[in-house]
């Protein structure tokens, strides 16, 4: 298997000699990329099964229970459905735009997760600035919307985007500001370095110094990728569908991918960021500690992430929507002094050496 | 060629390219589309120069906010586009004239007098340890912490002079308080009168 690896790289190499012999890294990178996205996307689609059945139950109804045993190939079965309608093009609409669009959702949603760690040295690539390329690639995904709501020429998707591109902007600054008390603790944008820093157990974590921090963020989160209760960019009761009025077919699963995948990116930075990565909650408690020795990293950075992948979920069946201006009321006069405030208390913290967080 | 100067070649078609398109879109939206594409491409020319932090921060900063704000602006904007071109020819020529006195500033500051090989050699590869960002901030936090601090003061006080312009007449605006509306009680609303009701003896 080696040598017939190693027989190809060289192989490759002499076909393509401009690559300087890097042919194996970027073959290794392509493999490294396809085992990242076919989970993610498997995940997703997942992810909407267990997002009806969840609320189903919590609606007092059983949700959807006909396709395949107790319902779980439904995912497979709404993917085969929205792959085979047809795709309407509004006759007025701007057509390379409007086909632009789904593609810039999709692929900074996908991109974020180059840098992700999932466990020790278990990541695609290992950027020193990880943080700010997840925030950089993040804040493109906007253009999708604002995108979609222009070339769609039609008013509804471009109210939908006009509150998109507002309400986004404004809580990419309440996120920033949120993360950079983060970076203060643990001097460092690498999100591999943030994890390493949280390790001895749950009172290592960064949550219990940043508990405002933490809940921002995550409401943040809900708005940054369009969840109710701030799912006034769709708002279906307002502007009927929003950005997604126009598109039909396989252009709207796009979009509805791209926002599930930004929906499971949240919980799983907001472990990062807060909850300790890969690290296990036992750590450092004798026998509470070996007992779940055994359990690799990557399952309780996902075991986590679920966790508040379910907080989405609840949180969606239990608010009613909030009125726009009372959202942006919410990021400028609420979240903004909050987080600004709590930069200073951390920085107070670093010079008091507070705790085992500013050791 | 080497892989990195292919990218290189790539990423600057791109960028020139992508600028042309934006000066000579009709559209106002394609036009910070294609400016968007540059940054992107300007973006990954810093990063092979290994200055990813200042390749990052140009796509947080511009791409992420900066050009979605003018794309929120062109949106809501109505522009008439005859207006535009017939005033075309007339700025025309002193259009041209800055162009090349900007041509010409450019040449005398960038060229190669200033940034030739003989003058400013390439730089060194850094190994994999290097950290752009740290660097930068020492620099950024040590030796030029006044002028950075001024910096950040001055683009504070831009902010405040814009709200302030756009505040002027206060006494138009209508509020409302948010506080007072979520702890509105229903007696503050409706007034429960009773009536009595005439019998039909009266009628």
């Amino acid at each position: 298997m080696i040598e017939l690896w190693q027989s190809f790289v060289i192989g490759v190499n002499e076909l393509m000699p401009w690559f300087d012999g890097n042919m194996a890294a970027i073959v290794i990178i392509l493999i490294k990329a396809i085992a990242l996205i076919m989970p993610l996307l498997l995940t997703v689609a997942y992810f909407t099964y267990a997002e009806r059945k969840v609320i189903g139950y919590m609606q007092l109804r059983i949700g959807p229970n006909r396709v395949g045993p107790k319902g779980w190939l439904q995912p497979i079965a709404d993917a085969l459905k929205l792959m085979t309608k047809e795709i309407i093009f509004p006759s007025k609409a701007n057509i390379y735009l409007f086909l632009l669009a789904p593609v810039l959702a999709i692929a900074p949603a996908i991109a974020v997760w180059a840098v992700i760690p999932f466990d020790e040295g278990i990541y695609v690539t290992n950027l020193d600035v990880s943080l700010l390329y997840v925030l950089a690639i993040g804040s493109i995904g906007v253009y999708g919307i604002i995108l979609a709501g222009w070339a769609s020429n039609s008013k509804y998707p471009l109210l939908g985007a006009l509150r998109s591109a507002s309400l986004l902007v404004s809580y990419e600054i309440v996120i920033g500001f949120a993360l950079v008390t983060v970076v203060m603790i643990a001097g460092s944008v690498n999100l591999n370095t943030i994890v390493a820093d949280q390790q001895g157990g749950i009172v290592n974590w960064y949550f219990i110094p940043l508990f405002p921090m933490m809940i921002i963020f995550f409401i943040s989160a809900l708005v940054e990728t369009n969840r109710a209760p701030f799912d006034v960019v769709e708002g279906e009761s307002e502007i009927v569908g929003g950005t997604h009025v126009e598109y039909s077919g396989m252009t709207f699963a796009v979009f509805f991918l791209a926002e599930y995948a930004n929906m499971i990116l949240m919980a799983v930075l907001a472990v990062i960021m807060f909850f300790g990565g890969w690290h296990s909650p036992f750590e450092g408690m004798g026998v509470l500690e070996s007992t779940f020795a055994w359990v690799p990293g990557i399952i309780w950075l996902l075991a986590k992430s679920t966790f508040f992948m379910f907080l989405y979920l609840w949180v969606r069946a239990t608010f009613p929507r909030f009125r726009y201006d009372q959202i942006m009321r919410l990021s400028w006069k609420v979240f903004l002094p909050i987080t600004i405030l709590w930069i200073f208390v951390v920085a107070l913290m670093t010079q008091l050496h507070i705790g085992p967080w500013f050791a | 060629m080497s892989s990195e100067q292919i990218i290189f070649y790539i990423l600057s078609f791109w960028f020139v390219a992508s600028s042309l398109a934006m000066i000579f879109a009709r559209n106002a939206a394609k036009a910070v589309l294609f400016l968007v594409l540059g940054f992107f491409s300007a973006a990954g020319i810093w990063i092979l120069l290994e200055a990813e932090f200042l390749a990052i921060t140009l796509i947080l900063v511009y791409v992420g906010a900066v050009m979605v704000l003018f794309l929120f602006v062109i949106k809501m904007l109505n522009i008439d586009k005859s207006t535009l071109r017939a005033k075309f020819a007339g700025y025309l020529p002193l259009g041209l004239i800055v162009a090349l006195i900007i041509i010409a500033e450019m040449t005398l500051v960038l060229g190669s007098s200033q940034f030739g090989l003989e003058i400013m050699p390439s730089p060194e590869r850094h190994g994999a340890d290097y950290s752009n960002i740290t660097q930068l901030a020492l620099q950024l936090y040590t030796t030029y912490v006044y002028p950075f601090e001024l910096a950040a003061v001055l683009l504070l006080i831009a902010i405040i002079a814009a709200i302030t312009l756009v505040q002027k007449d206060e006494i138009k605006r209508k509020k409302q308080s948010i506080s007072e509306q979520v702890n509105v009680k229903a007696r503050d609303r409706v007034r429960i009168v009773s009536i009595t009701s005439p019998s039909k003896e009266d009628k």
